[in-house]
């Protein structure tokens, strides 16, 4: 198969849609079926079925459309509309599908219209969702339709394996784990690494509070990610993949156990990718609730079926990982970012951004925010642009206090300096993290204390035991965080608190422990008053 | 033709330690070269014979032109390394780190049976730990005198797994491993069973020999009486990996 054929295949899948005119996408992602969008999607069909033919309309479940608070979302899209160009109804009941059926082809429903020219919508740029509330995610040829795996069939056809680590490392890209490691320098270092056999790992083992990137692109747009994993897996000199989910996520799960056996049926994984001689298995493999199994090196011993815990790097993963070989492990959105880039060229990427973090960032906003949902913005965009604009700023009347990034390994940015440009670097001047992009923001009532021993407790219970200083460190610095809070903390218990921060920063073993204290260390640095104000006597 | 000796082909490095001129090959760790020149360096989960750990966090060492700290046991040597195993913040460390050992458990040594002949304590006195600065835990924690031979004090465990590793490395039983995760962790007898129930144990008493502390002991010792013999394992280790 080449580029010629895929898109004759594409051409095909579409024309089979064009009889309908518009296309009723319900969203299907987590966030709007727990809010009930299956029911909703339900109503449409047999709302569809009673007006029969007329309207030239498909109701169609989807992937996340972004704004989770107005969900369910349904968008009445032209055929082939992206999401600009449709009519979005926010907050849709079943009672109301008589209603937006009828008015597809007229007048939009007003009372239910969500407006995509604002904000929230139009300051995005979609690259890793770019398919993502639009094609259906168990749909293999619906993938194909929007030009899917025509990135897959251009490397293996048209590219040698030097060039498609040419084009990552040219992009810029840079690991959307939270590292922030560059891609194309892993790439090419497991590349180099000589073995017979090579693994590619993809983490899906998001763990952070507040965060859920991961699962949106994997319950939207899963075959992109079996598309980059395979991209990567050729230009590395991979045969097996593994994707690493965890078992919290049971929906992207079902959708990327279909995925997998759809795209190994179309012949884009599998034995002789695409007609050629490369071939490719990927596995799924469930994380049993540990969060520092996202940790590669304990990814990886869960992997192998051993207790999931971390061990001392060097060697890394690239010179010895699963089962000793040379490994290449990467997050979700790293290998989304890869079709986009075969596709377009490296500079086509590297001219987003800024200077040394290239691309889109996708972030979830959570909190005391208008807009709670999932937004892919160019990096570089200013904090504030993301919270007020895009977010819609604080409700109810009240002020914004401060914005935590990174989950438990990052840290807390206040008013003042909302004005930086979110990337790698600056993120990381200020004392946190990009990390995976979870965003919680909170108003003028947030506690900073008791926000540091929450993180605290989330490090403690999750930490794996093996190492002293993040086993008994973080025991005891949320024992001191938790003995402040409480009013009952003393000058003495900071100072210990101080000193216990840098300790368990320094030494612990994984990232886990040594990212443990950020929570506090950036709350101490931008609200120590409010830590001395619940200081007793003394 | 085979090379007559398998390791013909490693490299011989020169490095500093401590401002001292050393050389070493290429495939050993730092602390196996501390070790050989009489460097002291703490540790407690390593033990010479058993695999690399990497846990207690007291061999970190500086290397020149690198921010983060390095664990000796498990970063091998290189040409030109320049390392410093004594600081003022290395030595801050380790006393913090020894300290938080002693509040996480009870270890209160004049009544242990290995009074006079623990790692832990030896280690505390090197580090210059004269009083602990971090409030206990006073957790209490089980004991198993269930082994007609030996017992389990869990209240002494600081979890250094040597027990684990020497039981499943050079004894081949793996009846030890841990369980639970975080502060709940605990070295188990097969599946969490009582020691002298366990259908592996062969009962050859190597992790009572290797353990640190008084967790691990024979029956019938009291206060002091527990000294414990480690010279076996580099020789049986040595053996056992022979060519």
């Amino acid at each position: 198969m080449n580029l010629d054929d895929l898109a004759e295949l594409a051409e095909g899948y579409r024309a089979k849609e064009a009889g309908n005119a518009y296309e009723a996408r319900v969203c299907m992602a987590a966030s709007c079926q727990s809010s009930g969008a299956p029911a909703v999607l339900t109503a449409l069909t047999q709302a569809l079925g009673e007006g029969e033919g007329e309207t030239g309309c498909k109701v169609k479940g989807v992937g996340c459309m972004g704004l989770c608070s107005a969900g369910p979302l349904v968008a009445i899209a032209p055929q082939g509309a992206d999401l600009m160009g449709s009519t979005l109804y926010r907050d849709v009941k079943p009672e109301d599908a008589a209603d937006i059926m009828a008015s597809v082809g007229g007048a939009p429903l007003e009372r239910l219209r969500c407006p995509t020219d604002q904000p929230f919508f139009a300051r995005q740029r979609r690259i890793v969702l770019e398919n993502s509330g639009i094609i259906d995610p168990d749909s293999c040829k619906g993938y194909v339709a929007v030009g899917g795996y025509a990135a897959l069939v251009q490397a293996l056809g048209e590219m040698t394996p030097a060039e498609v680590l040419r084009e990552v490392t040219a992009s810029g890209l840079r690991g959307r784990g939270g590292g922030g490691y560059p891609a194309g320098l892993k790439w090419s270092t497991v590349a180099k690494v000589p073995g017979d056999q090579k693994y590619v790992i993809c983490n899906a083992d998001e763990g952070d509070p507040g965060a859920f990137m991961d699962r949106a692109v994997l319950e939207s747009d899963p075959h992109r990610v079996l598309e980059g994993m395979a991209i990567a897996a050729y230009a590395i000199g991979a045969s097996k993949g593994y994707l690493y989910v965890r078992a919290e996520y049971p929906l992207a799960v079902e959708r990327l156990t279909t995925a997998i056996r759809k795209a190994k049926r179309s012949g884009f994984l599998g034995a002789r990718i695409a007609e050629t001689s490369f071939s490719f298995e990927v596995e799924i493999r469930l994380g049993a609730g540990a969060f520092v199994c996202g940790e590669e090196t304990a990814l990886m011993a869960s992997i192998e079926g051993n207790r999931g815990q971390p061990r001392p790097r060097p060697p890394y993963p690239a010179e010895s990982g699963l089962w000793g070989c040379p490994t290449l492990i990467n997050n979700v959105e790293t290998f989304a970012n890869i079709a986009p880039i075969i596709r377009n060229g490296g500079d086509w990427f590297a001219a987003i951004g800024t200077e040394k973090s290239k691309g889109t960032k996708v972030f979830a906003l959570a909190g005391t925010i208008a807009n709670t949902g999932l937004i892919e913005v160019p990096m570089g965009t200013r904090l504030r642009d993301i919270i007020e604009a895009i977010g819609g700023g604080i409700p109810g009347g009240k002020a914004f206090k401060a914005v935590q990034t990174g989950g438990p390994s990052g840290g807390c940015i206040p008013e003042t300096h909302l004005d930086i440009p979110v990337d790698y670097d600056s993120l990381k001047t200020l004392g946190t993290i990009m990390g995976s992009g979870g965003m919680i923001v909170m108003d003028e009532t947030a506690d900073m204390v008791d926000v540091a021993r929450y993180f605290m407790e989330f490090c403690m219970t999750e930490s794996c035991g093996k190492c002293i200083p993040c086993r008994a460190g973080t025991q005891q610095m949320h024992a001191l965080l938790d003995s402040i809070a409480r009013g009952r903390g003393t000058r003495q218990d900071l100072a210990l608190l101080e000193e216990l921060c840098e300790v368990v920063q320094a030494t612990s073993l994984c990232g886990l422990g040594q990212t443990a204290p950020n929570p506090v260390l950036s709350t101490l640095k931008y609200f120590r008053e409010e830590y001395e104000a619940k200081l007793s006597g003394t | 033709m085979p090379p007559a000796n398998p390791q013909a082909n490693v490299r011989v490095v020169t490095l500093t330690i401590d401002g001292q001129d050393l050389s070493a090959r290429a495939d050993e760790t730092i602390i196996e070269v501390c070790r050989e020149n009489q460097i002291p360096i703490p540790s407690l989960c390593y033990l010479d014979g058993l695999s690399i750990w990497g846990a207690c966090r007291l061999c970190l060492v500086e290397l020149e032109g690198q921010n983060r700290l390095f664990a000796a046991c498990s970063t091998r040597v290189a040409e030109g390394m320049r390392i410093t195993t004594q600081t003022e913040r290395l030595r801050r460390y380790r006393r913090t780190i020894v300290e938080l050992l002693f509040a996480e458990r009870s270890h209160i040594c004049s009544v242990c049976v290995s009074n006079n002949h623990c790692e832990l304590q030896t280690l505390a006195q090197k580090c210059g730990v004269d009083h602990v600065r971090i409030p206990y835990r006073q957790a209490r924690y089980q004991m198993d005198s269930s082994h007609e031979l030996f017992r389990l004090d869990h209240n002494r465990c600081i979890l250094c797994t040597r027990c684990v590793r020497v039981c499943d490395e050079i004894e081949g039983a793996h009846t030890w491993d841990v369980m639970g995760r975080g502060s709940d962790c605990q070295v188990i007898t097969d599946l969490a069973q009582p020691w002298g129930e366990s259908e592996t144990c062969t009962g050859c008493g190597k992790c009572v020999q290797v353990c640190p502390t008084g967790a691990l002991v024979k029956q019938g010792t009291s206060a002091g009486e527990m000294v414990k013999d480690k010279h076996f394992l580099p020789i049986l280790a040595r053996r056992r990996h022979a060519p």
